[in-house]
């Protein structure tokens, strides 16, 4: 168990990814800067944290998406090695085609941040450490956390039996199916790729909540499967 | 211009333009907040406002064909997100 924590410019979470992989799950966690273009030896799972890389200069995420750690990041994840890109990592993994769809700017205009409940869809691979249909309660606290997908692409994530499918959902939903917080599309939160299941992108944040003295526990799982390895 | 900076051939200075458009369906919540406050201001007529970004560049290329042909891949791998934006690349003309 030995998971890596990427910082790029710019990145806020990443000391917070460290602690709950490190000192909580109890897994060795290493940091990895952006330019690297290796991951170290024995890397089990990879955190991509958030944050504000490149103060999110022309999308969020797509400057970093190009950086050289991604493309070793990339070979990682084919290989079935574990990915989870939170919230500023999730923009990344959709910007560097990890993972479809695209992050757009909150449909109100406004940065959010607060607790906010999710179901769990599938339980494969690294969500399978929660039950489908489980309800969550994580933190958010992005600007540009809208899901954007094209009908078709929507339409293979939502048959539940491809490649890609929603990992967690926001519960909260207009009549249209829209995110009641941020306007995503059928109130997607977080999906979950790879070729055995391995990559998580999500917006919400799992690593604010691991520990009891922070006021929950449902992130604790994810940080979990993920310095663990794909199960 | 000389170009002090390169040893390579000459090549044309070319200034361009790219235009990166949101898709048209894809809400645009800084334009409807715009729209807003233009009609806070009195300019009632205004019905809709979409939000894009122009990306000024200034390449050394052989030639505008090739410098277009460049910029297309740039607009294509970085500069625009084809999920929910689109481009259009314009040059200004070369200087030599």
């Amino acid at each position: 168990m030995k998971a890596a924590v990427v910082t790029f410019p710019g990145s806020n979470c990443d000391r917070d990814c460290l602690h709950v992989a490190g000192n909580v799950v109890g897994a060795e966690a290493v940091s990895v800067w952006h330019q690297d273009s290796e991951l170290p030896a024995g890397v089990t799972g990879v955190i991509l944290p958030g944050g504000f890389s490149y103060g999110d200069a022309l999308r969020a995420g797509s400057i970093a998406a190009h950086s050289p750690v991604m493309a070793a990041v990339k070979r990682f994840a084919d290989k079935g090695g574990a990915v989870l890109g939170i919230c500023n990592g999730f923009q990344m993994l959709c910007e560097s085609q990890l993972l479809p769809g695209a992050l757009a700017p909150n449909r109100d205009g406004h940065f959010i941040c607060k607790d906010v409940l999710m179901t769990v869809e599938p339980s494969v691979g690294l969500t399978g450490a929660y039950d489908a249909g489980q309800t969550v309660t994580m933190p958010v606290a992005h600007g540009e956390g809208r899901f954007v997908v094209d009908d078709d692409t929507l339409k293979n994530i939502e048959a539940g039996d491809g490649p890609v499918r929603v990992a967690f959902r926001y519960q909260q939903r207009e009549t249209d199916g829209t995110a009641s917080l941020n306007g995503s599309t059928a109130g997607i939160a977080g999906l979950v790729g790879g070729p055995s299941f391995n990559v998580v992108g999500l917006m919400p944040h799992p690593e604010r909540c691991a520990e009891d003295r922070l006021g929950g526990t449902d992130g604790l799982a994810l940080m979990a499967a993920l310095a663990g390895g794909a199960k | 211009m000389p170009h002090t900076h390169s040893m390579r051939p000459k090549e044309s200075d070319v200034r361009a333009r790219v235009m990166v458009r949101l898709r048209q369906g894809v809400l645009d919540p800084k334009g409807d907040a715009i729209k807003s406050a233009l009609h806070t201001l009195g300019f009632d007529e205004v019905t809709r406002v979409r939000i894009g970004k122009l990306i000024e560049l200034e390449v050394d290329a052989a030639d505008e064909t090739v410098a277009k042909d460049r910029l297309q891949k740039m607009a294509d791998e970085l500069l625009a997100n084809p999920i929910m934006e689109t481009f259009s690349v314009e040059l200004d003309g070369a200087d030599a």
